[in-house]
């Protein structure tokens, strides 16, 4: 057992969690207005980022387990940037190769009208 | 056959089945926290692995056509009033998912100050709003199909965004559904007085909690890679 009370923590600590998560939420939406770029795509990343650091870090306690649970669990998804990183190559030969073989696309996509 | 083995303080092993069976019994353990924790945290990690491999293929698929990728601003847009809300319902179901990762955190607490109606209600509401999510995920799902979008193809664009937004959505539509079952059946028997009776232990609310705050987490990353991006 790790202590007797477990995870307890002030409510407070909750709380600005819980605002800081619909605050950030807030500006993932607003992004979708901003026009495409770097700054858009960066901005996305990164409030993902600190949403997902904020839920695993405060309200799945993460922050307060010891270190050997933290890089057990923490440590292996970090490899998946690899897999990343070798399908961006695939992803580019592919595309490449299907200008080189069809063509560009000819595609006429209808807008959708709700 | 290898030779016998011999612990540190020169006790000597069984082999075989006995050895086998001592050898994973061992008195040892790596992770101080009770094991019910240790093996969702486990669980956890193999869905990140999953829900990872579909977000890679996602982005291998989007990558690698030639044909337009479909705007998703526009294509789960909402016309209010007249007014077309680009990402309307997304939006809403983003909130909802907030807002029941925070009823459970409080759950969690609830739980561990032994306050069993305040956890089973705060449960109950995370599975209700849950539930909402799922049943917003149907109306989504309806309208897309009832447009045309099919997993081969669709009149918006590139074929594989079918494939990749009814495979994503979907497996993360099934663990939210999973986990309403799941919170449910612990909420009802922090309500029976279960927990009470094992040694008024609510670390189970925890666990469950960690499960449900894993769907908002995968929701954070479905949300900025597939909708946003």
């Amino acid at each position: 057992m790790a202590s007797e009370e477990g995870q307890q923590h002030p409510l407070r600590i909750y709380w600005i969690m819980w605002i800081a998560l619909f605050i950030l939420s807030g500006f993932s939406y607003w992004t979708d207005f901003w026009p495409d770029g770097a700054l858009r795509q960066t901005a996305i990343l990164t409030l993902m980022f600190m949403k997902a650091g904020g839920i695993v870090w405060i309200f799945m306690h993460m922050g307060w387990e010891r270190l050997a649970l933290k890089l057990a669990i923490l440590v292996p998804p970090v490899f998946i940037g690899v897999l990343i990183w070798l399908m961006a190559i695939e992803a580019d030969y592919t595309f490449l190769t299907r200008i080189e073989f069809f063509g560009e696309s000819t595609m006429e996509p209808q807008t959708p009208h709700h | 056959m290898s030779e016998a083995a011999v612990t540190s303080s020169g006790d000597v092993l069984p082999d075989g089945t006995k050895g086998f069976v001592e050898d994973f019994s061992a008195d040892k353990q790596a992770f101080q926290v009770p094991w019910g924790k240790a093996m969702m945290w486990i669980f956890l990690l193999s869905d990140t692995f999953i829900f990872s491999i579909f977000l890679v293929s996602y982005m291998k698929v989007r990558m690698s056509t030639t044909d337009p990728w479909p705007n998703p601003s526009i294509v789960f847009g909402l016309e209010v009033g007249g007014v077309s809300v680009p990402l309307l319902l997304i939006a809403i179901m983003t909130f909802i998912l907030i807002t029941s990762s925070g009823t459970m955190a409080l759950a969690v607490n609830m739980g561990y100050r032994k306050d069993k109606k305040k956890t089973f209600w705060l449960m109950v509401a995370t599975a209700a709003l849950g539930a909402s999510f799922v049943g917003m995920q149907a109306f989504e799902w309806t309208k897309l199909i009832s447009e045309g979008v099919r997993p081969w193809g669709n009149p918006f664009g590139a074929a594989q965004f079918g494939s990749s937004f009814f495979m994503i959505t979907g497996f993360h539509g099934m663990h939210v559904s999973a986990g309403v079952i799941y919170l449910l059946v612990v909420a009802n028997r922090v309500r029976t007085g279960f927990y009470e009776r094992r040694g008024n232990n609510y670390e189970i609310v925890e666990v469950a909690g960690l499960y449900w705050h894993f769907v908002d987490l995968v929701w954070v990353f479905i949300f900025a890679l597939f909708y946003l991006w």
